[in-house]
């Protein structure tokens, strides 16, 4: 067997810093299963009370988007400003609707 | 806790410019391009490769000299005078080994894996930090190690925290600020002693900060005109500051905290030049420097035998964990 095949597989760890946020990507770590990687995302990412919650996804399960296609995903809304609530101008009396 | 501007490759490795063709060409400029508007570079991105490797070679040398760090430390945590000194250290060794685990992440993203890491260290190819080839000798060898290395160390890597390197640059911000404990705590275990302890234990304190001093301002790397890398990772917005102008600022940071502290410095030629508003300082030691990266400092291999056994003993451990995780994925398909 390679080296390769038994290195730990790689995960994910997102982290909610306090209840009512978002869990955020904070960094990843290698761990045999999803148990071992929970209990050693606590151990490295929330040593300093950084979070109330972690999620691990393994990182070969996360499917993104490429990095060449940027222009061609992203480019487009740029020009639509009519998207956002300050394109349209109304009488100040109204201004904060 | 300690990146080192190592810079080595220079020595062994002579960079050839590489046949490139047109498409890689125009790929480079508008990376150059990125480069020069201030933009991050993520692992997915195109990027030449030179910058690639030297981003390997530097990211692992750092991630090396975390966990190879936590052994001179760790040598103190049975030891240490109190409870409270004992939790104390076991956290900083414990964030040491967070920091190592931070910094291979980042690596791992540019396409190497944590076992060929691992094995370029264990097998003598990589480098890490020369600091930590010195022995810790005594109590006081801790608050120094906090004051000078890390103070060396958070100097050298708070400018990396901009680094063009996005997954290295957010590794540094999470690090540096952890790291600012590890200094405090050292400089507080010192002036503790300084100014409550017998003369015995100031004399301690005096002996370690005569055995760091040097091989702590050797950690900003070799002088400017010996580092033949240094321009190019400049260029390329992996490397912010010069060795030398890190070194003077270190310098110049700790002639103030050792007057706090009430301890001297062991370099006579050490005085303030008030035309450059800044410490002149004595020559350094580049022989010794040398030696202790390439292998003959007093603690190498002692170091490396530690890793290699820390690593060959766990083996088991690690194979175990992957045949119980293959067993239950099997169980549960089924």
């Amino acid at each position: 067997m390679s080296a390769e095949q038994t290195e730990w597989p790689l995960w994910e760890v997102f982290v909610r810093s306090k209840a009512g946020l978002d869990h955020k990507h904070c960094g990843s770590l290698h761990a045999a299963d999803a148990k071992m990687a929970i209990q050693m995302s606590r151990d490295v990412y929330t040593r300093r009370q950084e979070g109330v919650s972690v999620w691990v996804v393994r990182s070969d399960q996360i499917v993104a988007s490429d990095p060449a296609d940027k222009a061609a995903y992203f480019d487009p809304a740029e020009d639509k400003v009519y998207r956002h609530p300050t394109f349209y101008e109304l009488p100040k009396s109204l201004d904060h609707m | 806790m300690y990146t080192q501007a190592m810079d080595t490759m220079g020595k062994d490795e002579a960079r050839k410019p590489a046949v490139r063709s047109a498409d890689e060409l125009q790929l480079e400029q508008r990376f150059d391009e990125r480069i020069d508007a201030g933009e991050f570079i993520e692992a997915k991105d195109w990027m030449p490769e030179h910058y690639r490797k030297t981003l390997v070679r530097q990211i692992s040398q750092h991630a090396h000299s975390e966990i190879v760090g936590m052994l001179p430390e760790g040598n103190w945590i049975s030891r240490a005078p109190t409870l409270k000194r004992k939790a104390i250290l076991l956290a900083k060794v414990q964030d040491e080994g967070g920091h190592g685990l931070y910094l291979y992440a980042a690596a791992e993203t540019l396409g190497t894996s944590r076992d060929q890491m691992f094995d370029a260290l264990h097998s003598g190819r990589a480098k890490y930090s020369s600091i930590f080839n010195y022995p810790t000798l005594s109590w006081a060898d801790m608050g120094t190690i906090g004051w000078l290395v890390d103070g060396a160390a958070i100097m050298n890597q708070v400018p990396i925290c901009r680094c063009s390197y996005a997954p290295y640059a957010r590794a540094m911000i999470r690090i540096c600020r952890e790291e600012s404990f590890h200094q405090r705590q050292g400089f507080e275990a010192l002036l503790t002693m300084m100014t409550k302890g017998t003369p015995a234990q100031k004399a301690m304190v005096q002996d370690a900060v005569n055995r760091w001093w040097w091989p702590s301002i050797m950690m900003f790397g070799p002088p400017d005109d010996q580092s033949p890398n240094s321009a190019q990772s400049m260029r390329w917005g992996i490397k912010k500051f010069s060795n030398d102008e890190l070194r003077q600022k270190f310098v110049d940071a700790a002639v103030e905290q050792a007057k706090v502290l009430g301890v001297t410095l062991p370099d006579p030629d050490l005085k303030w030049n008030e035309a450059r508003q800044s410490n002149d300082f004595g020559a350094i030691d580049w022989a010794e420097f040398w030696a202790v990266i390439g292998g003959d400092g007093p603690c190498n291999k002692e170091r490396l035998a530690a890793r290699v056994k820390a690593w060959d003993d766990g083996a088991w451990v690690r194979d175990a964990a992957m045949a119980h995780a293959r067993k239950h994925a099997m169980k549960e398909a089924a």
